[in-house]
C-alpha cells in the first residue's frame, strides 16, 4: 500500500494563537480516516490548511507523494483534493444537475467561442457532462431530483448532493467535513453505507471529521484525536476511543 | 376602428421611444449587475466604458473608415480587453479588501478614462456619424425609427442570447456558482479569476454596443458622454434588483419607459428627477429591487 496523503508538522498560529500545532498524518490510499476532537480543536482548520483555504506557518503536506504545501485552493482541487463542508455549501439556488456539472468543470476543455457558436465541441461535451453527471447521480439516488433546486433537497439528501459534487472534481482524497451533522441515527446508518460505497466504488481514499462516535467507530479504519490544535492519539478506533487521554479530553476529569 | 382612437399615435412613438432608450440601459445595466452579482462591487467606471466604445466607432468609422459593422465589432474588442484590463490592475488586487476601497477605486477609474478621453480627444464633443444606417419602417400611420428598430432587435438578441449562455454553458454555470458562493467555487475547481475577467468581458463588450447605440441616437460623443447614461443604468440596475439578470433588463426597459413618457407628457427638465424618484419610491418599498431577492446570511 502506497501513502496517500502524507502530513508532516502541519501548523497555522492566528496572531498568538496557535489553531494546528504540529500535526502529522499518514494516510494510505483507499484508506477510510477519521479525525475527533472536542469542538474548537482545530479539526476543520486542518481542512482548510489541506485545502489551500488557510496557507500553513509551518510543516508540509502532499498527495500522492507530490508536495502541495504553499498551492492555493485551485490548485489544490486541480491536484485532488476535494471537499465538503460542515454547514452546506452547495450552490443553492442552482439545480441538482448543475451543482454536479460545476465540480465536472474542470473535465471539459471547451472555450467561451465554442459555448457562444454552440459549435460541435459544445455538444459532444455538453453529452459527456451529463452523462458523467447521472452516473455520480445515480451513486446517491439523485437523479430522479435533477431538476430540483440544490436548496429544495431535504437536509440528508443535500449532505449527499455535496458528497457528489465534491466527487465530480476527480479527487484522489475526499475530505468530508462531518457529513452526519444534523442527521437522524436512520439518516447516518444510510451515509455510513453511502461512505463504504464510495470508497469501494470510486477507490477513493476518504478523511473524515466527525462528532457522531458511532460513525466514527464503525467505519473509519484509523483515527486521530485532536486536542487544542495537538494531535492527542492515533490509531485503531478501539484502541484510541478507549484511551483514557481521549475520554479526559471529551468529558473531563 | 383605427389605432389612433384606441391609443393616441403620440402615445405608441413615446413606447417604441422608451423601449429604444430603456434597451440601451438595460444593456448597460446588465454590466453593472453582472460585475455585482459575481464580484459584490459596484463598477462606476463602468458608465465611461461606453464613452470609450463610442470613441471607438468614432474613430473606427471617421478617421479608419471601417464599415459601420466592422467598426461595432472594433470597438466591442477594445471595451472588452479594456473591461479585463481594469479588472486585473484596479479590482483584482482588492479582491480581498474593504468594499469602500474597492468603491473608491472604481470611481477613481472613472475619472481617470474621463481624464485620458479629455487629453486624447479634447474637451469639444466630436460629431459621430450614424453607424446605423436604416431606413424608418412604417406600421399603418406609425413611423418607427430606424435607429430605434436596430437598437430593439440588437438589444433583444443580445439579451436572449446572454441568458442562454448563462444557463446553458459551463463558463455560464461557473459564472453562477461564483456569484453564489466564490470559495465554494474555487474549491470544486471553477478559476474564479478566470471567470471574474470573462463577467467583465462581456459586460464591457455589452457596454460598447450600447455605447454605440447611444451615440447613433445622439450624434455626438464627449469625454463625459458616458457618465449620465451610466448612473441611469446603475438605477435600473438598482430598480431591477442589483445582481439578477433578468431585473437589469427589466430595470432598464422600465427607465427607458418612465424617462421617455415623463418627457413627453409631464416636463422635459422634470424627467430625470422623476426617473430617480421612481428609484427612491421603488426602494422604499422593496429595497432589494423588483426582482431581487433577499440575502440572508447563515451564521
Amino acid at each position: 500500500m502506497s501513502t496517500m496523503l502524507e502530513v508532516k508538522n502541519l501548523g497555522i498560529s492566528f496572531g498568538g494563537l496557535r489553531a494546528v500545532d504540529g500535526f502529522n498524518v499518514n494516510i494510505e490510499k483507499g484508506q477510510l480516516y477519521g479525525l475527533i476532537g472536542p469542538n474548537g480543536a482545530g479539526k476543520t482548520t486542518v481542512f482548510n490548511l489541506l485545502t489551500g483555504v488557510y496557507q500553513p506557518t509551518m510543516g508540509t503536506f502532499s498527495l500522492d507523494g507530490e508536495n502541495l504545501t504553499g498551492k492555493n485552493t485551485l490548485e489544490i482541487s486541480h491536484k485532488g483534493i476535494a471537499r465538503t463542508f460542515q454547514n452546506i455549501r452547495l450552490f443553492s439556488k442552482m439545480t441538482v444537475l448543475d451543482n454536479v456539472k460545476v465540480g465536472l468543470h474542470n473535465k471539459v476543455k471547451y472555450s467561451l467561442a465554442s459555448g457562444m457558436l454552440r459549435l460541435p465541441s459544445y455538444f459532444k461535451d455538453e453529452k459527456f457532462l451529463n452523462e458523467r453527471a447521472k452516473e455520480l447521480l445515480d451513486v446517491f439516488g439523485l437523479y430522479g431530483e435533477r431538476e430540483y433546486l440544490a436548496s429544495n433537497l431535504p437536509y440528508g439528501k443535500q449532505r449527499k448532493l455535496e458528497i457528489a459534487r465534491a466527487l465530480a472534481t476527480g479527487p484522489k482524497l475526499l475530505l468530508l467535513d462531518e457529513p452526519a451533522a444534523g442527521m437522524n441515527p436512520n439518516e447516518t446508518a444510510e451515509l455510513m453505507d453511502t461512505i463504504h460505497f464510495v470508497r469501494d466504488e470510486f477507490d477513493m481514499t476518504i478523511l473524515l471529521i466527525e462528532h457522531d462516535m458511532k460513525l466514527v467507530g464503525g467505519i473509519c479504519e484509523e483515527i486521530t484525536v485532536l486536542n487544542f490544535g495537538q494531535v492527542l492519539a492515533q490509531g485503531k478506533p478501539a484502541d484510541v476511543l478507549n484511551d483514557p487521554k481521549v475520554v479526559v479530553a471529551y468529558l473531563g476529569e | 376602428m383605427k389605432i389612433n382612437e384606441v391609443v393616441s399615435l403620440e402615445f405608441l412613438a413615446q413606447m417604441i421611444n422608451g423601449l429604444s432608450l430603456g434597451s440601451i440601459y438595460a444593456l448597460i445595466a446588465l454590466g453593472y449587475t453582472m460585475v455585482y452579482g459575481i464580484c459584490k462591487m459596484l463598477n462606476f467606471a463602468h458608465g465611461d466604458v461606453i464613452m470609450v466604445g463610442a470613441y471607438m466607432l468614432s474613430v473606427a468609422m471617421g478617421m479608419l473608415g471601417l464599415p459601420p459593422v466592422l467598426a461595432i465589432l472594433l470597438s466591442m474588442v477594445v471595451c472588452a480587453c479594456l473591461g479585463v484590463t481594469i479588472e486585473r490592475i484596479a479590482y483584482k488586487p482588492l479582491r480581498n479588501a474593504s468594499p469602500l476601497a474597492v468603491l473608491i477605486t472604481a470611481i477613481g477609474v472613472s475619472y481617470f478614462l474621463q481624464s485620458s478621453a479629455l487629453l486624447i480627444f479634447g474637451s469639444t464633443q466630436r460629431k459621430v456619424e450614424s453607424a446605423i444606417n436604416v431606413s424608418s419602417v412604417q406600421l399603418g400611420e406609425l413611423t418607427i425609427g430606424g435607429n430605434a428598430l436596430v437598437t430593439l432587435l440588437l438589444t433583444i438578441v443580445l439579451m436572449t442570447g446572454l441568458t442562454w449562455f448563462i444557463n446553458h454553458t459551463m463558463t455560464g454555470k461557473a459564472m453562477l456558482a461564483v456569484s453564489e458562493d466564490k470559495g465554494a467555487a474555487q474549491l470544486m475547481g471553477v478559476n474564479v479569476n478566470r471567470t471574474i475577467a470573462t463577467t467583465f468581458l462581456i459586460g464591457s463588450a455589452l457596454a460598447a454596443v450600447a455605447g454605440v447605440l447611444f451615440i447613433s441616437s445622439y450624434g455626438f460623443v464627449g469625454p463625459y458622454t458616458g457618465a449620465m447614461p451610466g448612473i441611469k443604468a446603475f438605477v435600473a440596475a438598482v430598480l431591477g434588483g442589483i445582481g439578477s439578470v433578468p431585473g437589469a433588463m427589466l430595470g432598464g426597459i422600465l427607465l427607458g419607459l418612465i424617462e421617455s413618457l415623463s418627457k413627453a407628457y409631464i416636463s422635459t427638465q422634470l424627467a430625470d428627477a422623476i426617473v430617480f424618484g421612481v428609484l427612491i419610491v421603488v426602494l422604499l418599498v422593496k429595497p432589494t429591487g423588483l426582482l431581487g431577492k433577499k440575502r440572508t446570511e447563515k451564521v
